[in-house]
């Protein structure tokens, strides 16, 4: 209980610290999620809309690795960047560029899997109008982005979620530097082994609000999208 | 402006998986026709609109466009239920122009004067998917419109639709006839197909089993099934 307290003390006054652990979470995880999703969407949407061997053992390979164990994920970046590996020469195992790589191998399966989904549903809808008026794949796929548009910003709400709240990935890779690399996971986890409870719990407060947060928005923006779009 | 009449099919059928859903369709339309499609629920009445379309492909026959099989780019199909894009009105209208390559200047020209035509320059920045279901078909209409095809098809086009929106749409149909383009609709209301068209087409289990003029179709039906039909259907 008192730690309790102490963590609603460090919260309230802003603590420098806590802050920066904070900051750092938010832009590793945000810039992941980006930049996954660069990649995730049109892939997604491609295999929602393509007609191509093999996209069956594709859509049932990717729907797997939603559930990529974080820690697998961060030991398979580690090897990629550590000084022996094949981009070890860039020299950015243990920084934060290692941890957005990380994160954004993480949560480029969950992002793609679920703009499948959604693109495929819409897409079963669109079909006959689409081909109708002479739409290429290409267009099709352009198309079918825009009109879930807003469903796939709540996609990129999950992911940015998953990634923000993972602590394997970071750990192996970021290395959990004190003012480095040190995340709110990372952070949580180390504190609580060292028994210094009130910060663990304060990041832990945080970042179970920040979660509802994610969560609260991408619900908004579909009721709102709903309401306004149809 | 070159033709693409006349549409003809030659020995058209249509079975995937060994169910025959259209069969030895032979038939022609020509250069301003109106033709209404009649036929009981599973006839092969949008079958055989998607395949005149190409939308789907025979599985035996041909289908050809003035001797040509080159499916050509100027026609169109207006679906039962109207696909909105999620985009204003406007939007969906130029969206179609869009697909058919034309310039930007000239898309936003056209897709003005096809809601207009249909009476919705007051709804064009709204969004599409929440207007009403007239409203929608009366958005798709001037998508099609505004594509200016030489053919309009049309699959049920108010069957989802109240008395007005239905009154509507027809007058809509009426007006893009008498601007130049043939017209093939499919319905299952008989007074519409008595408001709409110069000649019938009757389907009955996947073969045309009836093809006459409109008023001769429903004063004395040449086949015993179509009799039926007449009999069975209410006014």
């Amino acid at each position: 209980m008192e730690a309790l307290s102490v963590a609603f003390g460090l919260v309230t006054a802003g603590d420098v610290k806590l802050l920066s652990i904070v900051g750092l979470s938010l832009s590793v995880s945000l810039s992941a999620a980006l930049i996954a999703a660069l990649f995730a969407l049109p892939t997604g949407a491609l295999i929602a809309v393509g007609r191509f061997p093999g996209r069956q053992t594709l859509t049932i390979i990717v729907n797997g690795f939603m559930g990529l164990p974080a820690v697998v994920v961060g030991l398979l970046v580690y090897l990629l960047l550590s000084r022996a590996g094949p981009l070890g020469s860039f020299g950015i195992l243990f920084t934060p560029t290692a941890m957005v790589i990380a994160q954004a191998v993480l949560v480029v399966p969950l992002l793609t899997a679920l703009t499948r989904q959604i693109v495929e549903d819409t897409w079963r809808q669109y079909k006959e109008q689409l081909d109708s008026l002479g739409a290429s794949t290409i267009q099709a796929t352009a198309t079918l982005l825009w009109d879930t548009r807003h469903s796939l910003f709540t996609v990129l709400l999950a992911g940015f979620g998953r990634a923000v709240s993972e602590v394997g990935a970071v750990m192996i890779v970021g290395g959990n530097i004190d003012g480095v690399t040190r995340v709110m996971t990372t952070a949580i986890a180390l504190e609580t082994s060292k028994g210094d409870l009130p910060l663990a719990l304060a990041l832990g407060l945080i970042l179970i609000v920040l979660v509802l947060t994610i969560n609260a928005l991408a619900f908004a923006t579909r009721e709102w999208a709903q309401h306004r779009f149809g | 402006m070159e033709t693409i009449f006349p549409l003809s099919l030659s020995g058209v059928s249509f079975v995937p998986d060994g169910t025959p859903v259209l069969q030895d369709v032979t038939l022609a339309i020509r250069q301003n026709s109106r033709i209404v499609i009649l036929g009981a629920n599973g006839a092969g009445k949008s079958v055989l609109i998607r395949l005149m379309h190409g939308l789907i492909v025979p599985t035996a026959g041909s289908i050809r466009w003035a001797g040509s099989e080159v499916r050509p780019r100027a026609q169109a199909l207006v679906f039962q239920r109207p696909v909105m894009l999620r985009r204003s009105a406007l939007a969906n209208v130029a969206y179609g122009l869009k697909l058919a390559d034309i310039p930007r200047p000239e898309r936003r020209r056209r897709a003005d004067a096809a809601l207009a035509r249909v009476g919705l320059t007051h709804l064009a920045a709204r969004p599409a998917r929440v207007l009403s279901g007239g409203e929608q078909q009366r958005v798709a209409l001037a998508r099609a419109w505004a594509l200016e095809p030489r053919i309009l098809f049309l699959d049920e086009p108010t069957a989802s639709l109240d008395p007005n929106a239905t009154a509507a749409v027809e007058r809509i149909i009426t007006d893009i006839h008498t601007s130049g383009t043939s017209i093939v609709m499919s319905t299952h209301n008989l007074g519409q197909a008595r408001r709409l068209a110069d000649e019938i087409i009757f389907l009955h289990r996947g073969r045309v089993v009836e093809r006459t003029s409109a008023s001769l179709f429903f004063s004395q039906p040449q086949s015993a099934e179509a009799e039926d039909f007449l009999k069975g259907e209410l006014p």
